[in-house]
């Protein structure tokens, strides 16, 4: 079998790569160390470095990590401070949203009043990111793709813990922080609501998921495949189109009777990317608000056989999704 | 109409594993060869299996069409073909189908002198497949254990499996496959839009790979290069559906209980006392 790309065999030491000059305002938050590590240059770039810090990233970095160690004293006041303990039920540990009867108010910092405090900060360290990676773009003379994608990220991340706790009435339905307390809400929202599995928009997101999986596996094969004609110049290759670019297309025109373009490709990558968290949102968002039965709404549209009439009322439709608090009742 | 402007040089004779030049010519924009012609009569006649087992079931609803594996008490065996064989030969028509796929894409990249990384990747996806429907249910000694044809049914069928576990989300592999597939529609979403970014630029004109290097530096520090990107990529695309592979191969065979139990060996660890 032939030479197949797969890792970079000789390593070519070049000068330290200081990026595309900025203005010099803000050429001066950029660093100037530069490192190079031997096995990231088996794979890619061994540069590492420099980065740009800038007050957005700054900002960002500080709420994050204050969000992340609100997290983490809590979850190390939940083992009586025993940092033995933290590690060892890690996983199991959690900072969750506030109970119910809080509704939308502010609740007591010991009981979910820290979960919303580490949302916020959380929040706030994300869009600001969003900022930085926007402003960042700009500087350069791109375009902001990079941006409107994290932004498709960030609307399922906003359902998740604030839009549709806010159209439910109570922060107690939001996610909450911890590895296994967030599976635990995820399957628990599923049997909840009827399986969500017959939610269409999650069918979506989870087709677009895969196909994104596919699609990379799909396009880093055929570019690597096509290393050999400098198919990994896709910019080149999309202004001025190569033997790489041509046996590129002509390969998957053989193979399915249909092919993207150097350009078209990253359009369908894009996309599917994208569309996922942007799917996912809606299926979540429309999760107790709209629809309170995912099976009963399938069955409703002739997707799963409906049975014949038992008499007996489903529990899940006599009992709402949400009541609202009731106020001044201890 | 069939062919594009720069073509007709491509299209060049040899490559073939097999019948040298028998199957060696195009049909449209389609190469034929010799499993062309094998995926095609797999393909058909899987396909249309699944349309005699839904005509004789009288169910034509796409959403509810299912072609179920046979019961359990037919172990390894063949089944009759209304109580499970049609999905025996279903499942073989798919895994011929996959395989001359797979070979033919190997005719092609050669044909084009490309790599054989295309076809590598896709017989990743087919080993996942196998390992659902095959690996699995061998190793737990019936059919019935794979998953149905349907597009209802095989949700359900997660669904169920799933349960069985207690709750699948705490099966370790499974938490590593779901980050590969995250991870990877992210890695994707950046390089589209990295691409797209550069050729589609807010100012001036069509951007360089030096820009796109200094992008991400400036935002995390590190760009791992046009070239890398791929690797990564298809890196990540192959670890997740290999992961996934794993994941449910361990679940029957080689784990019984639900997922959440598995993770005591690590509360009783004796370094924690």
């Amino acid at each position: 079998m032939d030479y197949q790309n797969l890792f970079t065999q000789t390593q070519i030491a070049g000068p330290k790569n200081h990026g595309v000059p900025i203005n010099e305002y803000d050429q001066r938050e950029r660093t100037t160390g530069i490192g190079f590590n031997y096995l990231l240059g088996k794979l890619g770039n061994a540069q590492l470095g420099p980065v740009y810090l800038g007050r957005l990233g700054v900002a960002s970095l500080a709420f994050g990590m204050a969000a992340f160690m609100i997290i983490g004293f809590n979850m190390l006041a939940q083992v009586g401070w025993n940092p033995i303990q933290m590690v060892r039920q890690l996983f199991w540990l959690s900072l969750d949203a506030p109970s119910p009867k809080y509704g939308l108010r502010l609740a007591p910092l010991s009981d979910g009043g820290w979960w919303n405090i580490a949302g916020l900060f959380c929040t706030i360290s994300i869009l600001l990111w969003w900022f930085r990676t926007y402003r960042r773009a700009k500087a350069l003379g791109m375009g902001t793709h990079v941006s409107w994608a994290f932004a498709a990220a960030i609307w399922l991340f906003l359902v998740l813990g604030l839009f549709r706790p806010i159209w439910m009435g109570s922060w107690s339905e939001g996610v909450p922080f911890g590895i296994f307390s967030h599976l635990d809400w995820t399957a628990a929202l599923s049997i909840r609501y009827g399986n969500l599995f017959y939610n269409p928009f999650h069918m979506l997101s989870i087709f677009f998921l895969y196909g994104s999986v596919l699609l990379f596996g799909m396009h880093g094969a055929t570019i690597l495949a096509v290393g050999r004609y400098g198919g990994e110049r896709e910019i080149e290759q999309i202004v001025d189109r190569g033997t790489a670019s041509e046996r590129a297309a002509l390969f998957w025109r053989w193979t399915m009777g249909f092919n993207a373009t150097m350009e078209s490709i990253h359009r369908w990558a894009w996309w599917f990317a994208v569309l996922t968290p942007i799917s996912g949102g809606i299926g979540i968002l429309l999760t107790g608000t709209v629809v309170d039965n995912w099976y009963l709404w399938a069955m409703h549209h002739g997707m799963v056989p409906s049975y014949p009439s038992t008499g007996v009322v489903d529990p899940s439709l006599s009992t709402p999704a949400f009541m609202p608090p009731v106020e001044g009742v201890k | 109409m069939a062919m594009l402007n720069f073509e007709r040089k491509y299209r060049v004779r040899g490559g073939t594993l097999i019948g040298g030049d028998l199957f060696d010519f195009w049909v449209g924009p389609f190469y034929v060869g010799f499993f062309g012609v094998t995926t095609v009569f797999f393909s058909f006649l899987g396909t249309a299996m699944i349309l005699w087992g839904a005509a004789h079931q009288g169910v034509f609803n796409i959403w509810q069409i299912n072609i179920a594996p046979p019961d359990l008490k037919y172990g390894l065996g063949p089944a009759p073909m209304m109580e499970g064989g049609l999905w025996q030969i279903i499942t073989i028509c798919a895994l011929g189908a996959f395989g001359s796929w797979a070979l033919r894409e190997i005719e092609i990249a050669r044909k084009l002198g490309m790599g054989l990384h295309v076809p590598c990747t896709y017989l990743v996806a087919v080993f996942a497949y196998f390992s659902l429907e095959v690996i699995r249910p061998v190793l737990m000694g019936a059919w019935g254990h794979a998953f149905p044809y349907g597009i209802m049914s095989h949700l359900d069928w997660v669904s169920n499996t799933g349960y069985q576990y207690l709750h699948f989300h705490y099966n370790p592999a499974h938490m590593i496959a779901v980050t590969l597939f995250f991870t990877t529609t992210l890695a994707l979403a950046l390089h589209g839009a990295l691409i797209l970014s550069s050729t589609n630029p807010s100012e001036g004109a069509v951007k360089t790979p030096e820009h796109e290097d200094t992008f991400f530096r400036d935002i995390v520090g590190y760009s791992v290069g046009t070239l890398g990107i791929h690797r990564v990529g298809l890196f990540l695309a192959v670890a997740a559906v290999f992961w996934s592979a794993v994941c449910i191969i361990l679940s029957g065979p080689f784990w019984t209980r639900g997922w959440p139990e598995w993770w005591t060996w690590w509360l009783n660890m004796p370094i924690w006392h």
